[in-house]
């Protein structure tokens, strides 16, 4: 997978300020190659859709990120206007790749999240341009919004990789396919929300009506920004509640050019708001608000509970959330190895470890262990740090400060726990967030690395040995997001599918993911289904509607 | 391919057709007769909305995984039929290609269209869009040909899986026996209706009239669920007859590229010959012809609006589908006398009442044997809505969820597993 074979870079002198000086030419066919092999099965350059529809370039060229690319949206976006934050504030907005600042952007304090649900709940009033409109052409206009989307495609990537330090390449094949499919898959969904008429006893017509649920307040992280945008905001406009909408201070900028876009494409105002801010200001008032009536987070678990703290506490909204997971990738010795190490790879090192997913503790049969630690050592080294601008590099920096000291705390820990440091366990590079590939074996159940989520590029290889046995130890765990099985026999995938307390469970796969399916948590991973048709229940209110008729006819 | 891919492709012939939107509607026009004004402003947006509806379903049709007895793990996919035979009539030409096409192609079949042979021209253009916007080859097949000759190839084909038909229902029972005399292909059909629109005393009068007139001579009377037996309750039918009489005396009929009309011509000889036929007949066996009853220019197929009062359930006009502009207006004294007499056909496509009261709505509506009933309104689609006939209007739903059944085939998938966990 490395581009020039060496193993992991030390760039010295190279800075990544500016990506008009990051011009080298390393297209290759070996990054070809490593696109596909991302193990999240979105998406290939090969993809067979027309090019005429910019979903990609042929195989030939490789997109390029914008250089210099203008940020023109830094404001809070209320009722389809830019506003200046109630207090004055504003928010600083870094590249962690360089540590420069891109960019300030207003923060949103308690006083702005009320002006936003304040227009949001007018956008949702009985005979709102909103309520009135047909659901196909809510439909219509989700299915716009997604072209807009592909017409920005390039420009929303350079900003995203910039905001969030993620490779360039997977943001344009990753995170924008994705975000893209998933609006125009709800688009499909949203006259196709049927309620039923039911055979009630007695004298009486009975139906059903799916509402909305009304005004949704939506919080989400910032490991895949605009992605988590377009899974939050489009089954809730599918089903035609309004939102307002607080993106992650670290990661503000895709949130804001969608908001750009949201009102290009035609949306009434106030329908959707989008509103960044600090978790403890701007998140809190919207767990709190007593005329937000659901909402939906996805982040720590830490912060979960607070938010279904604070819904009781406030006014009973409906909540969901989508929380952190300690994934177990149970590799059987009868499986195909190579891909197994492949895969239990990419599973845990996309998107440098930043991945509510990511599949953490890899689970080992005796008879493969030795060999399968020493080819996944092999893998890690072989990755490329870098500029993630660049085409070639497949490993960035992590987003931030805290998020590094936490990394690093837990790699020492495991260190001093008796783990066994197969490589990396140090930063990179001069500068910055970098944290090398690390691999630990001979990892035990009790350390702290196999119990906390460590969110970077960590990956742990535990030995076991009979079925009964590695089941037990996937399961004991708080956690309960995903979950990944290898093995060639039926009975095996089967038995163990069924046994794992997960809300994804994959077999000879990892990050299989797309928006036709249901994607969410058991335990403390979180509650309810996000993508899919599962996700319309959660921003759905049903009513049941019950008329007296003279007489019943079956 | 992806089925979402599938659904994409649907998307873009939305797009296409929406951009040839124009010259679509005056073909279509030009071919069938219809006013211009109806073909841009009516068929052209529900045909784009079709396939837009249907592109949306591709990759939502799901199957289940299901709780068997036994230590079985236990699943169903939704697999496409395999070749489908597409037959479509000439009276929504774009229309009923957009209906047939739409699920067929979202579902993940391939299609083999015969097309009316009156009106070819409109379908073989949204080929060349089908062909450019990147279908492969072989998915979509559209001929033009003559009923007795393709149609009938395409029921008795033995490499055909499964035949839809939109017609007359008496190709429909021919359809249906080709079926069986070949090799038993899945069959649906949409075929005639004689669709009774009950007017109760309570409702409101104008809206009343003006949605009866639409509901007959809409499409120059041309369509399977027009409403052609007007049933109006005694203490309001003198006063609805000289109202819609009055209605029919002004409708335009003329050049269908003029915007003013609302009728143009019937499509061909045979259709015109057949309802001045009617019209005699109604003639003859005592129904009272209040207005038109004759031709209304002296070259093309131009018929006038005409209406009938005091029709009685035997006639023939009241019986048999005329398809022409010829509206059949009946008395009826009590709710449950006019439900038996609405019900007492072979037909069972459509229906609607108006009324204000809850009761009634919901009384009528539920005891007319009927595919669609419409209350305080009349002939109003959308593709997310199932269409189709009672008895011999025929089998199958179209449109809407209901409208992806026809095109399944439902799998079943049992696996033994070696302990059950529920």
């Amino acid at each position: 997978m490395p581009v020039n074979g060496a193993g992991v870079q030390q760039t010295e002198g190279s800075t990544p300020a500016s990506p008009t000086e990051a011009k080298e030419d390393n297209m290759t066919d070996n990054v070809h190659q490593q696109q596909s092999d991302n193990g999240c099965n979105h998406q290939s350059p090969n993809q067979n859709h027309k090019p005429q529809h910019g979903d990609g370039p042929e195989t030939q060229t490789l997109p390029m990120p914008v250089p210099d690319p203008p940020i023109q949206y830094t404001k809070l976006f209320i009722n389809n206007e830019w506003h200046e934050s109630c207090s004055g504030r504003k928010i600083p907005v870094y590249n962690p790749a360089t540590g420069t600042l891109l960019c300030e952007v207003e923060e949103a304090d308690t006083e702005d999240v009320d002006e936003a649900v304040r227009s949001a709940r007018a956008a949702f009033q009985m005979g709102s341009p909103w309520r009135s409109m047909d659901a196909s052409d809510r439909g219509q206009l989700l299915n716009k919004l997604a072209d807009l989307v592909e017409r920005d495609r390039l420009l929303l990537a350079t900003l995203e990789a910039l905001d969030s330090g993620k490779v360039f390449l997977m943001a344009y094949f990753v995170d924008l396919m994705a975000t893209i499919k998933t609006l125009r898959y709800y688009g499909g969904w949203a006259d196709k929300i049927h309620g039923k008429t039911i055979p009630i006893d007695g004298e009486y017509f009975t139906y059903t009506r799916h509402e909305p649920i009304g005004v949704c307040g939506q919080i989400i992280p910032w490991n895949f920004p605009v992605m988590m945008f377009a899974w939050k905001i489009a089954p809730a406009l599918c089903c035609g509640n309004t939102v307002v909408i607080k993106p992650a201070e670290q990661t503000p900028l895709s949130a804001l050019h969608m908001a750009a876009l949201i009102k290009e494409a035609g949306f009434p105002p106030g329908v959707v708001n989008v509103v960044p801010g600090y978790g403890q200001t701007a998140g809190c008032a919207i767990s709190h608000h007593m005329d937000i009536d659901k909402i939906a987070f996805t982040g720590s678990t830490a912060v979960g509970k607070l938010i279904q703290r604070a819904a009781g506490d406030s006014n009973l909204k409906r909540v969901t959330l989508e929380l952190g997971g300690k994934n177990p990738n149970i590799v059987f010795s009868d499986c195909d190895l190579e891909h197994a190490v492949e895969q239990a790879h990419s599973g845990l090192f996309f998107n440098q470890g930043q991945c509510c997913l990511a599949g953490s503790r890899v689970f080992v049969e005796g008879p493969i262990y030795e060999e399968f630690v020493h080819r996944s050592v092999e893998k890690a080294r072989g990755k490329v740090l870098g500029n993630p601008l660049l085409p070639g590099v497949d490993h960035g920096p992590q987003i931030d400060q805290k998020q590094f000291d936490k990394i690093m705390e837990l790699i020492e820990s495991g260190k001093r726990e008796g783990a066994t440091l197969e490589c990396g366990g140090s930063a990179w590079g001069q500068q910055g967030l970098f944290i090398q590939p690390t691999v630990f074996s001979n990892v035990t159940d009790d350390m702290r690395i196999a119990k906390e989520e460590i969110f970077g590029p960590v990956q742990l290889i535990m030995c076991f040995r009979t079925t009964r046995e590695v089941i037990q130890r996937a399961n004991a765990t708080q956690y309960g997001l995903a979950a990944g099985v290898f093995t060639n026999d039926i009975d095996k995938a089967l038995t163990v599918s069924s046994a794992l307390q997960a809300g994804m469970v994959w077999v000879n796969c990892y990050n299989a993911m797309s928006v036709q399916c249901p994607f969410g948590g058991f335990k403390m991973s979180g509650n309810g289904r996000e993508l899919g048709e599962y996700a319309l229940q959660e921003y759905t209110e049903v009513k049941a509607v019950t008329i007296k008729i003279s007489q019943k006819n079956s | 391919m992806d089925a979402s891919n599938r659904g994409l492709l649907l998307h873009r012939l939305a797009d296409a057709i929406e951009r040839d939107a124009a010259y679509l509607a005056e073909l279509e026009t030009i071919d069938n007769g219809k006013p211009y004004a109806v073909s841009y402003m009516v068929d052209l947006p529900h045909v784009v909305k079709c396939f837009r509806y249907y592109a949306g379903w591709a990759d939502k049709w799901e199957g289940k995984t299901i709780p068997i007895d036994g230590d079985f793990f236990c699943y169903t996919r939704h697999e496409p039929i395999g070749v489908c035979g597409q037959i479509i009539p000439w009276n929504f030409p774009l229309l009923m290609q957009a209906w047939k096409l739409g699920p067929a192609l979202a579902t993940g079949n391939t299609v083999v269209m015969k097309v009316a042979e009156q009106t070819p021209l409109t379908a073989l253009y949204v080929a060349s869009l089908i062909k450019e916007v990147g279908f492969p080859d072989g998915v979509v097949n559209i001929l033009a040909g003559l009923g007795a000759s393709a149609g009938a190839a395409i029921a008795r084909h033995m490499d055909v899986d499964k035949v839809a038909f939109t017609g007359s229902t008496e190709v429909g029972h021919l359809i249906q026996q080709a079926s069986g005399g070949s090799n038993l292909k899945k069959v649906t059909l949409e075929l005639g209706g004689k669709s009774p629109n009950i007017i109760l005393s309570d409702a409101n009068m104008e809206d009343a009239v003006e949605q009866s007139h639409f509901a007959l001579f809409f499409n120059q009377g041309q369509c399977c669920c027009a409403g052609s037996r007007t049933y109006v309750q005694a203490d309001i039918y003198d006063e609805f007859v000289e109202r819609s009489v009055e209605r029919a005396k002004r409708r335009v009929v003329g050049d269908p590229f003029d915007l003013k009309t609302e009728q143009g011509p019937q499509v061909d000889q045979e259709q015109f010959n057949k309802i001045l036929g009617y019209i005699s007949s109604g003639k003859r066996e005592g129904a009272k012809l209040l207005c038109g009853g004759g031709v209304a220019a002296d070259r093309g197929y131009y018929i006038q609006p005409t209406v009938f009062g005091d029709v009685q359930d035997n006639m023939t006009i009241a019986r048999e589908e005329i398809f022409g502009p010829v509206m059949q207006i009946l008395k009826f004294k009590s709710l449950e006398e006019v439900v038996e007499r609405a019900n007492d056909t072979k037909y069972g496509l459509a229906a609607a009442v108006f009324t204000k009261d809850i009761d009634k709505a919901n009384y009528v509506s539920h005891s007319l044997r009927a595919g669609t009933v419409w209350i305080n309104c009349f002939d109003v689609f959308g593709a997310q809505a199932p269409f189709g006939g009672y008895k011999a209007s025929g089998n199958g739903r179209e449109l809407g969820e209901y409208g992806l059944e026809n095109y399944t085939e439902v799998k079943t998938v049992t696996m033994k597993v070696p302990q059950k966990n529920s």
